[in-house]
């Protein structure tokens, strides 16, 4: 009975395997997406064009909610990887708090419209660059949590290397915001769009160190 | 058949209730605990495959047992089996897991004892290194079999999903395998003893079907085991699944399997025959330890993965458990032996002088002590006169 059944599941299992896959193939590309939206901001403000990207991001994150909500049922109700299973929806929940992050700073570009000047672009870009490699990094860490967890370490040093590095670009930029002569006002606004940025790097740092601790208690 | 007999065999059945209680529990404890197959999926798998192994393949091991001590009487058989069950219950009361073969063991020489049969040392001797190889050979191969499964995995990269589902494939097989074994195996020590006094009949159907008596004994005192699974494995499982070591669900399959073939190389008669063909040394056929053989892979796995880890509290006390069961079953048994002897009026050996009664004989020129209760006037006869055999 138990062993029909655990027959069964190895059907389950691919299509499981399938939706981790793709929840992490979505964040992917949501981070692609934002930086390429950032750019087309910086060039061209808020057109259609980033309003596309905008709307792509908010897709993928609506996909891998769903994703998200589908695999913590099936994982429970069918109760898979007992042992690791909590720590699985933790890391998955915690990517998906990394998404979140990365549609709302493009929502606050769209409704706030910020008004950054040329001589920052290239800052901005620079972080934007950091923060999309840390993500990146971080979601091959977690293929590798699932398929070879000795490699985990590997990519998780990559995280806290694009981390330490987006922070380095955030405070120079900060610095230079305010080393400007405009408006207080505007160089507060311009702060909390770079810290709307970095941000997603500061929050991909915290899932690393919680997919380290998973991984160790991952062992055979 | 006689109502005595079936009393007499009660015993036999609360010593596979016991058993299957506490020794049955050892193959699923880590199965169960690890959260990798339910406990009424694992009863039901160790339930039926405990029958298959004891009905099939329990003779060899029974042989060895028969050769300890052949406990030739239903009383005494009653006896030995019931100081064998009690003990075990005692301990599981503990949670402790315990050795049902230690139990049955220490019920024999109990026998042996009270009634002066020699007790042959080369089989005890046999019997006793295997309780030291036993665990032995199970922590070696649990090590073994888990570098092994290290390195595949290190190599083969499966999805975390679909190695949780080959691992749980890998312990319902694992365990269906080891229940068989143990089947095989452990029934010598529940019905072992009342072999030489079978009270059933081969049975013939049509000429192409044999039921043997003893296979009839294995088939009842498998069914007891079956209900002891079911009934209260649930603490022992616990002990052995978490208390010692916490483990991985592969590491619990490891052990599972471990376990299951140091049960299977002590009970294969089918390895003693191939080994034979070959020119090869045999392994004994002997009833070993399922807990123990549980107790050393877990142990095994432990010292690998380094000792800091391990509970050797609860480890200890489990050594103690073990020490304590023989000598526990053996002077329950010799106790209960006395009084089914002289206060019950049964025959607790087939022929010959009962060393109880020797040691106290009386001296040369002095009348022997009758160490029958006498009745008292108008006594109605009591449990010993009335399922003791008819003349």
């Amino acid at each position: 009975m138990e062993f029909l059944k655990s027959l069964s599941l190895f059907g389950r299992t691919r299509s499981l395997e399938g939706k981790v896959d793709a929840f992490l193939d979505r964040l992917s590309q949501s981070a692609l997406i934002f930086k390429l939206a950032i750019k087309t901001y910086l060039g061209e403000g808020a057109d259609p064009a980033f309003e596309e990207k905008l709307r792509q991001v908010n897709d993928l994150e609506s996909q891998a909610d769903a994703l998200r909500r589908a695999i913590e049922t099936e994982l429970y109700s069918n109760t898979l990887i007992p042992e690791s299973r909590g720590d699985v929806l933790g890391l998955l929940e915690n990517l998906d708090s990394i998404h979140n992050l990365m549609e709302g700073a493009l929502w606050s570009f769209s409704i706030e419209t910020p008004a950054i000047p040329p001589e920052h672009g290239t800052a901005y870009l620079e972080l934007v660059e950091m923060v999309t490699l840390c993500v990146e990094a971080l979601v091959l860490a977690s293929r590798s949590f699932f398929r070879d967890p000795a490699r985990v370490n590997d990519n998780l040093h990559k995280v806290m290397f694009h981390e330490k590095e987006a922070d380095k670009v955030s405070t120079r930029l900060k610095r230079a915001i305010f080393a400007s002569p405009s408006e207080l006002s505007q160089k507060s606004h311009l702060r909390h769009f770079v810290e709307l940025i970095d941000n997603v790097a500061d929050r991909a740092e915290d899932v690393a160190d919680r997919l380290a601790i998973y991984t160790i208690k991952q062992k055979v | 058949m006689e109502a005595s007999v079936l009393f007499f065999l009660t015993s036999g059945l609360f010593l596979g209730w016991a058993l299957g209680a506490n020794d049955a529990a050892s193959v699923f404890g880590t199965a169960v605990t690890t959260r990798m197959i339910r406990f009424s999926t694992a009863t039901v798998l160790c339930s039926v495959f405990v029958i298959l192994g004891a009905v099939s393949g329990g003779g060899g091991a029974a042989e060895t047992l028969g050769r300890l001590g052949a406990v030739d009487a239903l009383a005494g058989s009653f006896m030995a089996a019931l100081a064998a069950g009690f003990s075990v219950y005692l301990m599981n009361r503990c949670g402790l897991p315990v050795s049902a073969t230690q139990a049955i063991v220490g019920g024999i020489i109990g026998w042996n004892l009270f009634t002066g049969t020699p007790t042959d040392s080369r089989v005890l001797l046999k019997i006793l290194a295997t309780w030291a190889i036993c665990p032995l050979l199970a922590a070696v191969f649990s090590a073994g079999l888990y570098l092994a499964t290290r390195w595949a995995v290190s190599i083969f990269k499966p999805h975390l999903l679909r190695l949780d589902a080959y691992t749980r494939v890998g312990l319902v097989l694992a365990g269906a395998f080891g229940s068989y074994s143990l089947g095989a195996n452990n029934i010598a020590n529940v019905m072992g003893v009342f072999v030489p006094a079978t009270p059933f009949h081969a049975l013939e159907l049509g000429g192409w079907f044999s039921f043997s008596g003893t296979q009839q004994l294995f088939l009842l005192g498998s069914i007891a085991i079956a209900v002891g699974v079911v009934t209260y494995s649930g603490r022992v499982m616990s002990t052995v699944g978490k208390g010692i070591f916490p483990l991985s669900p592969i590491s619990a399959w490891v052990v599972v399997v471990s376990h299951s073939l140091v049960l299977f190389l002590f009970s294969s008669q089918g390895l003693e025959r191939f080994l034979v063909a070959q020119g090869l040394p045999t392994i004994p056929l002997v009833p070993v330890s399922s807990t123990q053989a549980v107790v050393g892979a877990v142990l095994g796995i432990a010292l690998l993965q380094g000792r800091h880890n391990i509970r050797w509290r609860v480890l200890g006390k489990i050594g103690v458990g073990w020490m304590m069961t023989p000598i526990l079953a053996g002077l329950i048994c010799f106790i209960g032996l006395f009084f089914l002897q002289n206060v019950f009026d049964q025959p607790v050996q087939r022929a010959g002088v009962h060393r109880a009664a020797a040691i106290f004989a009386p001296p040369p020129g002095r009348p022997a002590m009758d160490w029958k209760i006498p009745p008292r006037p108008g006594h109605r006869p009591g449990m010993a006169a009335r399922i003791a055999p008819r003349p």
